[in-house]
């Protein structure tokens, strides 16, 4: 081992591009978020439907395999955007599961620790901060959403040929861009709340809480107010099935139901919410006026 | 030498209630001390340099830039350790001033490099694969310095480095910021309310009261300028003695008790004070230069008025 003489020396090397330093924090983050064997296993077991998903589609094609359990259709099944829309629903639930336990292990550490003005001292600035972060959940539940979900896109593609990928690109753009809203949605809400509330497991509860209680008043509020879809507006999971639909080409089975528009109004108001709590929280000190 | 922070009218305001008022100074030592009571301002002042609270008026430079206009430029040069506890407490003493170190734009590699130095620099070197959760108190302040040089700033802020540390950590501490002002490669900013830090590490002094300047110098200068001050016991003829001594131009003073005090006129020497007593058959029975400690710099700024000017 080098001694080093133990001194202070002033740093003239090279410096990383400014515009790439909130990987930094998304790596650090990232680094202690499997040390959990519980994410483990949870992040391993969301990989389960799309596997059993490819598999279908696979023996969907497989002539031999519907003889063998006597199917006359050519088909099993249609790949459409129903199939995809149910995709969506399933691995948006599995990876709000997900955040629901790491998301609000990202900014609240650095909360209760009072660690922000270290970040913020720095040339690092409150936005990249949130970026870094967010990144962290983005990144690990893109895995799990529309990155296994084009994979599927690509395998029916190449079973069905070109012809149907060309006439279905729609789904695959659905997939993509519905997979990110979702994904955008649920880490802001748990970043948020993670930022208000110091306490990991209260604010991990809140963010479950928040997706519940949200559904479970927007019903209610939609019976009680007979005809009324204001209780879209505070049940997110409603207003992304509702964007998810419009964007795969789906015809909604609900009688009632919101406009696209007024979904997509909905969630960015929801995300602007966020947004706007963590700017108030996240901060090197909080002044008192 | 070059100014490292120039407060130019300075002023910030929470709600109604203005915290520093209008601030004007230049301070150019190789480390300045920032002293003042508690909610005198000093945090905030350290706090607005670092971009955290923006000015309601006037302005600050750090090394001649603008914290208003290049704050991020002047954050790549500063270095700063707060008072609280800011340690994220599941992480080891090295991948959190690595990180640190990144964050600041070194790249990955020469981060962990400079950081197991910092580590080994502050005495941390043992502990350094140890979680942060588990420092003791000093450990916890060493850690907090081995962030703030990690990325080697040419300026780093110390708010109160010396809080809660026993007598042994305090010296540590003390000593560490000696060697880093010897280096002379970075100034240092040290805010303390404890005087006998300052005066250790030091060489100019700005002390705030209620968000305004109320005293400004340069430490060496002060300490020389009180070289002329005597005081003095004696025993038999006091009230002649003083007489005499005035004569040849001295400001004297009775204490009681036989004491005097007095500033010596130019060209009078001690020996002269001795042969006068001698000749008026007066005892010395003590005789000492009182040079003005910081504490009475303090304290005499403390009576002064607060203008915001000097």
């Amino acid at each position: 081992m080098a001694v080093y003489k133990r001194t202070y020396r002033s740093y003239s090397g090279p410096a990383t591009p400014a515009w790439s330093r909130f990987l930094i924090l998304t790596r650090y983050a990232s680094q202690g978020i499997f040390r959990s064997k519980f994410v483990t296993a949870m992040f391993a077991l969301c990989f389960f439907y799309p596997l059993g998903c490819a598999i279908a589609i696979y023996l969907n094609h497989n002539s031999s395999v519907l003889s063998l359990v006597r199917v006359t259709a050519p088909k099993l099944f249609d790949i459409d955007g129903k199939f995809f829309l149910i995709y969506l629903g399933v691995q948006g639930t599995l990876s709000f599961f997900l955040t629901a336990f790491i998301g609000p292990g990202l900014v609240s550490p650095d909360m209760a620790n009072g660690a922000l003005p270290l970040y913020f001292y720095r040339p690092f600035s409150r936005t990249e901060y949130i970026l870094g972060k967010l990144f962290v959940t983005a990144r690990l539940l893109s895995f799990i959403t529309w990155v296994p979900g084009l994979i599927l896109f690509g395998i029916e593609s190449s079973l069905s040929g070109t012809q149907w990928m060309s006439a279905n690109l729609r789904l695959a753009a659905g997939v993509f861009f519905g997979a990110w809203i979702w994904i955008l949605l649920i880490s802001l809400i748990a970043l948020a709340l993670s930022a208000w509330v110091r306490w990991r497991i209260v604010a991990g509860a809140l963010v479950l809480a928040v997706m519940f209680l949200g559904s479970g008043f927007g019903h209610a509020l939609d019976v009680v107010l007979r005809g009324s879809k204001i209780g879209y507006f505070i049940d997110p999971g409603r207003l992304s099935t509702t964007v998810w639909e419009h964007m795969l080409g789906v015809e909604t089975s609900a009688t009632e139901t919101l406009s696209a528009t007024a979904a997509w109004i909905g969630l960015l108001a929801i995300c602007g919410l966020c947004l706007l709590l963590l700017t108030r929280k996240v901060r090197p000190y909080e002044v008192v006026r | 030498m070059t100014p490292v922070i120039e407060l130019d009218g300075l002023g910030v305001r929470f709600g109604k209630r203005d915290i520093l008022n209008g601030l004007t100074c230049s301070l150019s030592a190789q480390t300045i001390g920032l002293l003042g009571p508690n909610g005198a301002g000093k945090s905030t002042l350290l706090n607005t340099l670092l971009g955290f609270y923006k000015p309601s008026r006037g302005t600050a430079r750090v090394f001649g830039h603008d914290i208003r206009t290049a704050t991020k430029h002047v954050r790549s040069l500063v270095g700063y350790m707060p008072e609280n506890d800011a340690l994220i407490a599941n992480m080891s003493g090295v991948s959190f001033i690595r990180m640190m170190a990144e964050l600041s734009g070194l790249p990955a590699e020469a981060a962990l490099e400079r950081a197991h130095e910092a580590l080994f620099y502050v005495g941390l070197g043992e502990a350094r694969y140890r979680k942060l959760g588990s420092y003791s108190l000093g450990m916890r302040q060493m850690a907090k310095l081995a962030q703030a040089i990690v990325h080697g700033p040419k300026l780093v802020i110390l708010d109160e480095p010396t809080n809660g540390l026993d007598p042994a950590a305090r010296q540590r501490m003390i000593r560490l910021v000696q060697e880093m002002k010897e280096t002379r490669e970075l100034r240092i900013v040290l805010c303390s309310h404890l005087l006998r830090d300052v005066e250790e590490c030091c060489d100019e002094v700005l002390i705030l009261k209620q968000g305004s300047i109320v005293h400004h110098s340069n430490l060496e200068e002060e300490r020389s300028a009180n070289r002329r001050f005597v005081e003095l016991e004696a025993l038999g003829d006091q009230n002649g003695l003083a007489e005499a001594l005035q004569q040849l131009g001295c400001e004297c003073a009775m204490a009681g008790g036989g004491r005097i005090k007095m500033v010596l006129s130019d060209g009078l020497e001690i020996r002269d004070i001795y042969r006068i007593a001698a000749e008026r058959e007066v005892q010395l029975r003590r005789l000492n230069y009182r040079r003005d400690t910081l504490e009475d710099i303090f304290l005499k700024a403390m009576e002064t008025t607060t203008n915001g000017r000097l």
